[in-house]
């Protein structure tokens, strides 16, 4: 059948089952745009800018485990992007993005409106491509969804010339894609997952550290299976919540610089380390000279690249963290393995008891970690999906929410993209329509992206942004307080400006305040149950700090703040480490 | 140290750049790089001579291999590769000097090229170690200009690159 580039966009589009594409049109793109006009089957979301609309594809991609498709025109449009792409790119996380893109034959004389999108985003992409035959536009939709997706997801972007976009062609759905440089490791290297099994069997202090990968390749059961069989306890990074149920007697918290102490000495005692889709992060590790230098590191991740590149490991496994999980799992019931954690867990349990996350509480004023308690106290019974912003409010939700289920969690990882959590929550809430959606939010991010609130209202998306506003960058003041003499240089920002109650009003959505703790409980209520978007308005303790921490370059034992306790060679409680040896 | 990464990529627009970006990106200086299309005119060969220790080579060429269009990647072992590399030199020739400088290039079996009223051109193959050694007698008398092509190399043998 021949049809425009354009339209042939939309078919693959359908036969890849997008069902939802952001975008926002633009002079070049336009025949896309006219293509999506009548399309069925797919909507499109029309945000208030192109950063927005990337953000939002990424959220929904994280809440569905679908690829976020983003259509967004040439020049500004495209180069509005990048920092959606350079988070999604950091975050693994699978997005088609097609660009708008000059005529051919002005391509390259600085006519109206061009970038060079692809040579920009080559290092945040994990392949892009410039379309100059329409006729080639089913194979590169057909690619660009399958490298998105598969081995460790990823942005593909797809610049397309007017006039190709404009050009005919016969569709037919590509039968077999020729990519000959592209094969990712799914099984694990029977050997190696043999040792690995050996080693977990053999284990006094054994400890999984899981990351976003478990979450990429739905590999949650397989690992809530490993970890019960062997009573393993585990941890899970910023990227990889969800991935075990944060209710769970072997969940062990957060690891990493404002993570648990428990957590820090867990991993700092450990004589087994299980990285599971994990790339041993700087934020994790903290000085990595002395990362877990008791434990012998088992490494998974479909990207063989990460294995070995920060922290050298003994048993390499390359694989797909489902596969390789369960055939861990299948090794260890060949083997008879049976569970010797119960000591160690103790030592846990009693690191747990005596350094839990703590603040003071307040009665006149609210304090930041109480307001996100008490969001996660209202939401209990709720299946709730959780965004954040960056910064304090991202740390405060990494502490006190509870993540029971997995893609119920979209916050930006690597990045650390300010302006994240309010267009990834407009994406989370079209993904997951009958869940109610919650951005912690400060009120510093919630600035870089506020226009959303256009998109969340004119859909009739209920999504809640929950402001914990303290008047400040808050991390960046509590960085100056702490490393800068106090010299609050550019991170002061006025609680009241703007108005966040009539910002919400002025785009039609519920908007509330709240100032003192005993008013906090009727504002959340009130925006939860309102059948729109609300953003409330929370006025916390200005210049509470988030702890513990892991100065930069710290070993992750030695914390500031919090209860005082550390390093772990002090923590240690004799006759129980002596139960684990037993 | 220095490693001869021999790397057979997809033969399409773009993807000289993806792969030297990815080196500058990663913090790898290119000593020499040399790309051209193969017997199957879908791809090409680069041969990259890099010099790094032997755990930041294996980090690069695992990032390599994550490129889409990279389809195989070699490190050669020096012991075992044919390597040669072309070199055009323009050296300043009075007359009355030719006939030393065309013994040179006998010598090292270089050819001439072109003859100008002050000038010689010499074509040059080698490995780098034998245009290095021509490279500095030439010298004596006065290089204008000189062009390579960078190193191009093959493993020995019947073994694949």
């Amino acid at each position: 059948m021949r049809m425009s580039a354009a339209e042939a966009l939309v078919k693959s589009l359908q036969a890849e089952g997008t069902e939802v594409v952001f975008g926002y049109p633009g002079g070049v793109v336009l025949p896309i745009f006219d293509a999506l006009y009548e399309a069925e089957g797919v909507r499109t979301i029309l945000t208030r800018h192109e950063q927005g609309a990337t953000h939002a594809a990424d959220g929904y991609a994280r809440v569905t485990g679908k690829p976020g498709v983003v259509i967004v025109t040439s020049g500004p449009g495209a180069a509005n992007t990048v920092t959606g792409i350079a988070n999604a790119y950091m975050d693994s996380v699978p997005l088609v993005v097609v660009t708008g893109q000059v005529a051919t034959h002005v391509l390259g004389t600085d006519a109206f409106q061009e970038t060079d999108i692809t040579g920009i985003t080559i290092p945040i992409t994990k392949h892009n491509y410039l379309l100059d035959d329409p006729a080639d536009l089913p194979d590169v939709m057909a690619e660009a969804f399958h490298i998105a997706t598969t081995g460790r997801p990823g942005p593909v972007l797809v610049d397309i010339p007017v006039d190709i976009a404009r050009g005919e062609l016969t569709y037919k759905r590509p039968e077999r894609l020729n990519l000959p440089g592209y094969k990712p490791t799914v099984k694990g290297h029977a050997k190696q997952i043999h040792q690995a099994a050996t080693l977990i069997a053999r284990a006094r202090k054994p400890l999984l550290y899981v990351g976003g990968g478990v979450l990429a390749s739905e590999g949650w059961r397989e690992l809530k299976e490993l970890a019960e069989l062997m009573q393993l306890p585990v941890v899970t990074t910023l990227m990889g919540k969800g991935a075990f149920p944060e209710d769970h007697h072997l969940f062990v918290g957060m690891p990493g610089m404002h993570g648990g102490k428990f957590t820090n000495y867990a991993i700092t005692e450990t004589d087994l380390l299980l990285g599971v889709g994990v790339r041993f992060d700087d934020r994790v590790t903290g000085k990595l000279a002395a990362f877990a230098t008791k434990a012998k590191v088992v490494h998974i991740d479909v990207d063989p690249a990460e294995i070995g590149k920060n922290r050298s490991v003994d048993v390499p496994i390359v694989g797909d963290a489902r596969t390789v999980l369960a055939a861990i799992t299948a090794e260890l019931r060949k083997m008879n393995a049976e569970p010797r954690t119960d000591a160690w867990m103790r030592v846990i349990d009693d690191w747990r008891a005596r350094y839990p996350f703590h603040y003071h509480p307040s009665t006149d004023t609210i304090m930041p970690e109480y307001a996100v308690e008490r969001v996660r106290e209202l939401t209990a019974d709720r299946p709730t999906v959780f965004t954040t912003e960056v910064g304090q409010n991202q740390m405060w939700s990494c502490q006190y929410l509870r993540i029971r289920e997995p893609r119920t969690w979209a916050s930006s990882g690597g990045l650390g993209t300010m302006g994240f959590g309010l267009p990834a929550a407009i994406g989370a809430q079209l993904g997951r329509p009958d869940h109610l959606v919650i951005d912690i939010a400060g009120d510093g991010s919630i600035q870089m992206n506020s226009q959303e609130l256009a998109t969340a209202a004119i859909n009739g998306l209920p999504v809640k942004v929950v402001i914990l506003n303290n008047g400040y960058l808050g991390m960046v003041r509590q960085w100056q307080e702490l490393f800068y003499e106090k010299r609050y240089s550019s991170s002061t920002l006025p609680q009241d400006c703007p108005d966040f109650v009539k910002l919400a009003e002025a785009y039609g959505a519920f908007g509330v305040r709240a100032t003192r703790p005993e008013e906090l409980d009727a504002a959340l209520t009130a925006a939860f149950d309102h059948d729109g978007p609300a953003v409330v308005d929370v006025r916390v303790e200005r210049e509470e700090n988030v702890f513990p921490m892991v100065a930069p370059g710290g070993s992750i034992d030695e914390m500031l703040g919090g209860i005082p306790g550390g390093p772990v060679s002090e923590m240690l409680d004799g006759e129980l480490l002596e139960e684990v040896w037993e | 140290m220095n490693h001869t990464l021999s790397v057979l990529v997809e033969n399409k627009p773009g993807v000289l750049t993806r792969v030297a970006s990815l080196f500058a990106r990663r913090g790898f200086n290119i000593d020499s790089l040399a790309v051209g299309t193969t017997d199957d005119p879908t791809l090409s060969r680069m041969t990259i001579v890099v010099s790094a220790e032997d755990t930041p080579i294996e980090q690069i060429t695992k990032q390599l291999h994550k490129l889409i269009n990279v389809i195989k990647i070699q490190d050669l072992d020096p012991k075992d590769m044919i390597d040669r590399e072309l070199v055009l030199y323009k050296i300043n020739a009075a007359p009355e000097r030719r006939h030393e400088i065309i013994e040179i290039a006998n010598v090292f079996r270089a050819k001439i090229v072109d003859v100008g009223r002050n000038s010689l051109t010499i074509e040059a193959t080698g490995t780098s170690d034998k245009l290095a050694a021509m490279e500095d007698l030439l010298r004596a008398y006065g290089i204008k200009e000189l062009a390579r092509t960078g190193k191009i190399a093959l493993a020995r043998g019947s073994r694949d690159s």
